[in-house]
């Protein structure tokens, strides 16, 4: 039916039939995914209201969560770091769009790096409990947890963040910026 | 052995837009590799070998779409490879492509890069939780903006900055009949008054989702000569990958984009870039990379891009390193052709046929495009005249 | 079936590979993997696998959603444009928390064809069925097959599906799953990966005692329709081993990349490997079948072979698509 310059051109028979424009295949695949050794010790901890991160074999680096290697040299994580569930905001976003999945959640709404002391990289969380507007890069939070009866094996145990009111971090110390070690990206 | 010469024979895009109702996903990669081979001047028997690249198969939902697709690239009883390295796939795709010339392997090869993003879910794909995270963000945006707030805070830029990157290239939009948006009333308030999506970028400073497919005939040195249209040479090609969020990563300037930049100046024989190279076309997806790409490429000093904004610098009127005149990624985002487009486009202002958004007299171009957490990097050097 | 996450399954794996050999991640020139988001269950799955490579400082490094084979091909034609002279493939599958037959389903026409789910299974069975009725295998010669492999994984430690005793017999009693084809006759899933590390010249030599040497390599495509194909014949498995140089000297071994006996038989007679060559010593792909890494397992299976001696010349396949869509030959030496 094409030809050469690439136009489509029909056969007379079906030149009027309405054009379908489009279908609609639904797909629902399903997955039932068993956790690592690492994530089980992280899930579990997490129902008993205790963060648990990997330090680094290498350099001490702490990993939350446990990805079960440190990628900057592709080597295995074991020993295990309790952490406290208290840190920083490395950074921060404010989002006016709901998250597919979470139309519950009010908008705007501040999502931030995490950054629990005592660990090397953050990982992100809601913060709440005050306006956006006063939300900073350095700023102290806690965890807010969900009522004991509710805690189960996953992160979701934390709720969100909240400030504790204790001065900020300097942004010169925030974050990524607070590592002191082999794998600064400005040489 | 060195590499062996390289040369962009053929560009073809379709003209991108939120849906292309009239085509299939085959149709329109197809529309965009007729278009490249018409204008190689060259026909389906000459292409030795194809590479496609796209976003995630779970966007249109097709596994593993070359199989699906070598028929209508005309590529039954031919080599494909798909390539998939993120937001960067476009230009890794040209990359894989252009290895297998300069690996002396085959004599022209096809190229494309695809999204039919009206019939995929990108939203949706970009939020599948991880198993057993929790899922916090929406969208891409809500990655990038804690960095873009970094470099702000930073680098002290004033805060419109963005909307300057944005205002002007909707502006060259206008310049280029491929691209999504055409803005014609757009005033720099409007840009400023948008709502904000992700704080500090709003909704005028962030790419549009597109349909679209973008096609490039590769050639080796004979090809290239023999030419009947203008062809660009490949000077330098590179790539680098890094984890993310890794302890002390810099992610407003990481280390992989700026080792990826450093070899493909290397390769090309440039030394000052901003001298030396006569247009831009860099992955913007959200207004405030420009600045940040130009620093981290070695355009600007650390903290200095954003006055080559503010200076009109990057301007296609009357800048001296004009950046993403065809309107770039914040114009036509059809993510897994994106990059092929900024190395396309560099390769149409070398070859003099860019048309109204061209660059006059440039004779050396950068395509760069980036992927993942700001983790992976693809960027090609191209010129007018033989390495 | 493994707990691991595709990335603990890969340090190991990557670790293993450099250092069998003496190198860190800071001497390859390029690395190349094959994964599939779709075995995942995860769009962009493989940014996360990079964490096992130690990608810092930043490498040359590129992805492909295909078989770890094309990525091995990536590598080769890196290598052979001389800027470089190390490179580092890598590819893995976990299959075990999906359902890959209705998952490969989606690698169809997504208009006309992938509504209608067509199972994996089927869709190789169609191919048996086609292949029986031309006279081109019998039940008894596919049950043959399937003894070989399972008796030849027995070696393998890596396999998943092997016996020293099971018989013709024992096959043939099976129960039929997907009509012609009985458990047997189809390869059995395994999660893993697979690591390979290629050198030019010298610094092969340097690196390894006796490396395989790729002599030929190339891969073809035909059509997808399995309505337009002769599903009989694999002309795009001809092309490449012709172009490969594939029968241009005597071939000690094949390791083919089938994913039921009925393709393995269809391979054999297409590419025209006869009875004096050794099939499948490592059991196939039919032993375990580790969806996106079985092709370059096939690959580095007939590689270890020559590099311990046991044979000179080795014939590699990978395949990718319904009913050996694509196809890649390898020929290694160890000359």
């Amino acid at each position: 039916m094409s030809t050469d310059d690439g136009e489509v051109r029909l056969p007379e028979r079906i030149r009027d039939f309405e054009l379908v424009k489009s279908v609609r295949t639904p797909i629902r695949l399903r997955y039932d995914y068993r956790p690592s050794a690492a994530a089980a010790s992280y899930l579990w901890a997490y129902s008993e209201r205790r963060i648990v991160g990997h330090r680094s074999p290498v350099d001490g680096a702490v990993f939350i969560p446990p990805r079960g290697v440190d990628p900057r040299f592709g080597v295995a994580t074991f020993e295990e770091v309790e952490l406290p569930d208290t840190g920083h905001i490395g950074n921060f976003c404010i989002t006016h769009l709901p998250i597919p999945g979470r139309e519950g959640l009010e908008v705007p709404y501040v999502s931030a790096w995490i950054h629990l002391d005592g660990a090397s990289v953050g990982f992100l969380g809601l913060v709440r409990g005050c306006h956006t507007g006063e939300v900073r890069i350095g700023m102290r939070v806690r965890a807010v947890w969900k009522p004991d009866d509710e805690l189960a094996a996953t992160a979701e145990n934390i709720m969100h963040w909240e400030p504790t009111g204790e001065p900020d971090v300097p942004i010169s110390r925030s974050g990524n910026q607070a590592f002191q070690g082999p794998s600064q990206g400005m040489s | 052995m060195a590499s062996r010469l390289t040369a962009v024979l053929g560009i073809g895009q379709t003209k991108y837009e939120s849906a292309r109702n009239d085509v299939s996903i085959a149709g329109l990669v197809r529309e965009a590799a007729h278009r490249a081979l018409a204008d190689a001047d060259l026909s389906w028997g000459d292409v030795d070998a194809v590479v496609i690249g796209k976003a995630p198969d779970f966007f249109e939902g097709v596994m593993m779409p070359e199989l699906y697709l070598a028929d209508v690239l005309g590529c039954v009883g031919k080599p494909i490879l798909r390539v998939h390295t993120a937001g960067s796939v476009g230009g890794s795709t040209a990359l894989v492509a252009a290895s297998l010339i300069q690996a002396g392997i085959h004599r022209r090869v096809l190229t494309v890069g695809f999204e039919k993003q009206s019939e995929s879910n990108a939203t949706w794909a970009l939020s599948l939780p991880q198993p057993f995270s929790v899922s916090v963000n929406a969208g891409a945006g809500g990655y990038f903006s804690p960095i873009i707030r970094r470099y702000m805070e930073r680098s002290g830029a004033p805060k419109l900055i963005g909307c300057m990157v944005a205002y002007k290239d909707r502006r060259n939009a206008l310049l280029n009949p491929y691209a999504h948006l055409h803005q014609h009333d757009l005033t720099f308030d409007k840009v400023v008054e948008a709502p904000m999506l992700w704080d500090p970028i709003r909704y005028s400073e962030t790419c549009p989702s597109s349909d679209g497919a973008c096609a490039l005939i590769i050639g080796d040195e004979l090809a290239g000569d023999t030419s009947s249209t203008p062809v660009a040479w490949i000077h330098g090609a590179a790539m680098r990958s890094e984890p993310n969020n890794f302890p002390g990563r810099d992610e407003v300037n990481p280390r992989a984009s700026q080792d990826c930049a450093i070899d493909v100046f290397r390769q090309a024989g440039i030394t000052n870039p901003r001298v030396e190279i006569d247009a831009v076309e860099i992955y913007v997806p959200f207004s405030w990379y420009e600045p940040m790409w130009l620093e981290s490429l070695g355009f600007a000093e650390r903290d200095e891009g954003w006055r080559m904004v503010e200076d009109g610098s990057t301007c296609l009127d009357g800048g001296d390193l004009p950046v993403n005149c065809s309107g770039g990624v914040l114009s036509s985002n059809p993510i897994g052709a994106s990059g092929m487009i900024r190395f396309a486009e560099a390769a149409l202002q070398v070859r003099g046929m860019a048309g109204e958004h061209q660059v006059d007299g440039a004779r050396r171009a950068l395509g760069h495009a980036y992927g993942g957490g700001a983790q992976y990097f693809a960027m090609w050097v191209v010129g007018s005249n033989k390495p | 079936m493994t707990d691991m996450t595709e990335v603990q399954l890969m340090v190991r794996l990557l670790e293993a590979a450099r250092s069998s050999i003496g190198l860190e991640q800071a001497d390859i020139g390029f690395t190349c993997s094959g994964s599939s988001d779709f075995l995942a269950g995860q769009a962009f799955s493989f940014v996360q696998t990079l964490d096992a490579v130690g990608a810092f400082p930043p490498i040359s490094e590129s992805h492909v959603e295909m078989d770890g084979a094309f990525a091995f091909y990536e590598a080769w034609v890196k290598l052979q444009i001389g800027e470089i002279d190390t490179a580092l493939v890598y590819s893995y599958g976990k299959s075990s928390p999906g359902s890959i037959r209705d998952v490969l389903a989606l690698q169809f026409d997504p208009y006309y064809v992938a509504p209608l789910w067509p199972p994996s299974d089927a869709v190789i069975a169609l191919q048996a069925r086609q292949l029986l009725e031309f006279g081109i295998v019998s039940l008894e010669g596919l049950a043959e097959i399937a003894v070989r492999s399972q008796r030849n994984a027995v070696g393998n430690p890596n396999a998943v599906r092997a016996s020293s005793t099971v018989t013709v017999c024992d096959i043939l009693a099976e129960e039929v799953v997907t009509d012609p084809l009985r458990p047997s006759d189809l390869a059995a899933e395994a999660d893993g990966g697979c690591a390979v590390v290629l050198a030019t010249g010298s610094r092969a030599r340097d690196l390894c005692d006796r490396p395989a040497w790729i002599r030929g390599i190339d891969h073809r495509i035909d059509t997808q329709a399995l309505g337009v194909r002769d599903l009989s014949t694999v002309p795009s498995v001809v092309a490449a081993a012709q172009l490969a140089g594939a029968m241009e000297d005597r071939i000690d071994l094949a390791e083919l990349h089938s994913l039921s006996t009925s393709q393995e038989a269809l391979l054999l007679r297409e590419i025209g490997l006869g009875s004096e060559i050794e099939i499948n010593p490592s059991g196939g792909a039919l032993a375990g079948n580790t969806l996106m890494a079985a092709g370059l397992m096939r690959i580095a299976e007939a590689a270890d072979r020559i590099s311990k001696g046991e044979a000179d010349r080795a014939l590699a396949h990978a395949t990718s698509g319904p009913c050996l869509q694509q196809n890649l030959i390898c020929v290694l030496e160890g000359a």
